[in-house]
């Protein structure tokens, strides 16, 4: 089974948000940039246990410059046998989809494997469009996935619950918690990363069509309101009476 | 303006986040139809928040593929400059395919009306908001849901069966398992979530927890490491990597409140911390606080609250 995981980089989840540029560019100043955790703990892991279980082979796919490399040797030194950077400038999900489309299109892959979302613009939608471009199915906020010759059985999140759901290859998914446990790489993994094949793939610029016009940081929360632990009957007035939400 | 509104068709009723996808594109100012599948009763309440049309399309099931085909015809047939979904499970799997197929703009997760052509959505998991605009001449919108406040206007609308064709579905849905037996609303649309974490000191505990939220009538919910070690199932948890949650109150047990925690609960419109230690993170982005052992604490308030609902 060929297997295409798509990995993105996002600020760590303790990082600091903040703008410069009069509020229009995300201030990269000091930010630790790490894979994308549902790209890396849940898609990229549960493609490794199907190779390791049925054969084949999983290569990821990544859009933007040579800074996302360090996140992409990351991807190889937890199992991918390769990676792809498509050099072109990630201006939107939707351009992202492009690249990716026509990359998976032209080489032929049996599973597209994303997040289901990004940690930093919460698109959770590249996936899908994809799986559009391509003409496939598309299964989103998958928990489970098993592939049994040429269909696939998932659980996804739904309305109220989980859906157990088929589909036939190829196909794109994207992945949710509880998918697969995450993997830290070990020394040997680290020192093959460094090894493996990375290619470059110089691509036609593809426009957007989003653009952020600005950023806004939300505004501070007044301090909290302390009640005593002997008078909880002054924070049920207080829920009624103020913040009227009971 | 023609607007096109995706609404889902959960077991014969509209869903609650798809009827605020209809409010806002009525918000929006514009001749609202809503399209949706399988079978549905009189317009599905969808007139009484701002739609004339509904198109119901019997052939259609929730397979992706079909409803694209299907909202993408209805939106060239009527002409639609936008095209409103919820941002919601079965939004996530069918806007982004709209989108791509229209070669349109997608604006995912709007939190308000678009002013001017800027519309605002969440980002870097609700620690900050962009300003977004589409490129493109057509738009696709999701809505992230209990952001946009329902408001019944009384009408009603016209109801029309598709006559197209959706084509075959590529994925089909085999079985559902509800995640709650007992009828409680699921966390993404609950209007009140109680919450806990380590400080329950194990899963034995949760009967206070549980009572809290049965008084509200709210939804459980539980932090990371207490999904990570078995004492709740990983679908109560809410958090950067877990669910995120938008409710009107949120009580937090027993969370210290890591930024990660924070990143799944700032949509929350009040949020009240119980920890017995002061200096948790966590009251620093609450409303209300109460430093006390949730032992004693919880129970207090669930008779608080009982007193409370048998008085209002």
């Amino acid at each position: 089974m060929k297997i295409l995981v798509c990995i993105s980089k996002a600020p760590d989840t303790t990082s600091r948000i903040a703008f410069t540029d009069n509020n229009t560019a995300f201030d990269q100043n000091g930010v630790q940039f790490i894979v994308n955790p549902y790209d890396e703990w849940y898609a990229l892991v549960r493609a490794l246990e199907l190779k390791e279980a049925q054969g084949g082979s999983v290569t990821t796919i990544t859009v933007g410059g040579a800074d996302n490399d360090p996140i992409i040797r990351k991807a190889l030194a937890i199992g991918a046998d390769d990676a792809v950077r498509v050099d072109a400038e990630a201006l939107d999900s939707l351009a992202v989809a492009k690249y990716i489309a026509n990359y998976a299109s032209a080489n032929g892959y049996d599973l597209v494997m994303c997040g289901k979302e990004t940690i930093d613009y919460n698109g959770a939608v590249v996936g899908g469009m994809v799986a559009e471009l391509m003409d496939v199915p598309y299964v989103s906020l998958a928990i489970k996935l098993d592939v049994n010759g040429s269909v696939a059985t998932l659980e996804r999140e739904a309305q109220g619950g989980t859906e157990i759901v088929e589909a036939s290859l190829p196909l794109v998914i994207s992945a949710s918690k509880g998918m697969a446990e995450q993997r830290i790489p070990n020394m040997r993994g680290i020192m093959a990363a460094r090894t493996k094949p990375l290619q470059v793939v110089a691509s036609e610029g593809i426009n957007a069509s989003t653009k952020v016009v600005r950023y806004e940081l939300p505004p501070a929360k007044a301090a909290v309101k302390l009640v005593s632990a002997d008078n909880v009957a002054e924070l049920v007035d207080l829920l009624h009476n103020e913040a009227k939400v009971i | 303006m023609a607007i096109l509104v995706f609404a889902d068709n959960h077991g014969g009723k509209i869903t609650k986040s798809s009827l605020e996808a209809v409010g806002y594109a009525a918000a929006m100012g514009g001749d609202v139809t809503a399209v949706t599948f399988g079978s549905i009763e009189g317009d599905g309440g969808m007139g009484n928040y701002g739609a004339s049309k509904v198109i119901v399309a019997g052939n259609a099931t929730s397979d992706p593929q079909q409803l694209t085909r299907l909202v993408v015809d209805v939106a060239n047939a009527i002409g639609a400059s936008d095209i409103v979904f919820s941002h919601d499970t079965t939004g996530k799997s069918v806007a982004p395919r709209v989108a791509a197929r229209m070669d349109a703009g997608l604006v995912a997760g709007a939190t308000a009306i678009p002013s001017g052509k800027e519309i605002k959505k969440n980002v870097f998991s609700g620690k900050a908001f962009a300003y977004v605009e589409a490129c493109t001449d057509k738009r696709v919108i999701s809505v992230l849901p209990n952001s946009f406040g329902l408001k019944a206007s009384g009408g009603s609308a016209t109801v029309e069966q598709y006559s197209g064709d959706c084509g075959s579905a590529g994925v089909i849905v085999k079985d559902f398992k509800p995640t709650s037996t007992d009828g409680s609303v699921p966390l993404p649309e609950a209007e009140m979530v109680v919450s806990a974490g380590r400080g329950m000191k194990g899963p034995e505990n949760w009967g206070i927890i549980e009572d809290l939220a049965g008084v509200l009538g709210a939804t459980t919910a539980c932090s990371r490491p207490v999904a990570d070690i078995g004492w709740r199932p990983h679908h109560e948890h809410v958090g950067q990597t877990g669910i995120a949650i938008r409710p009107n109150l949120y009580i937090a047990v027993g969370i210290s409140g890591a930024i990660q925690h924070l990143a799944g609960v700032n949509g929350s419109k009040v949020i009240v911390v119980i920890n017995t230690d002061p200096e948790a993170p966590f009251f620093k982005a609450a409303d209300y606080g109460i430093v006390g052992d949730a032992f004693e604490v919880v129970p207090k308030l669930t008779e608080a609250l009982k007193a409370f609902k048998s008085a209002h």
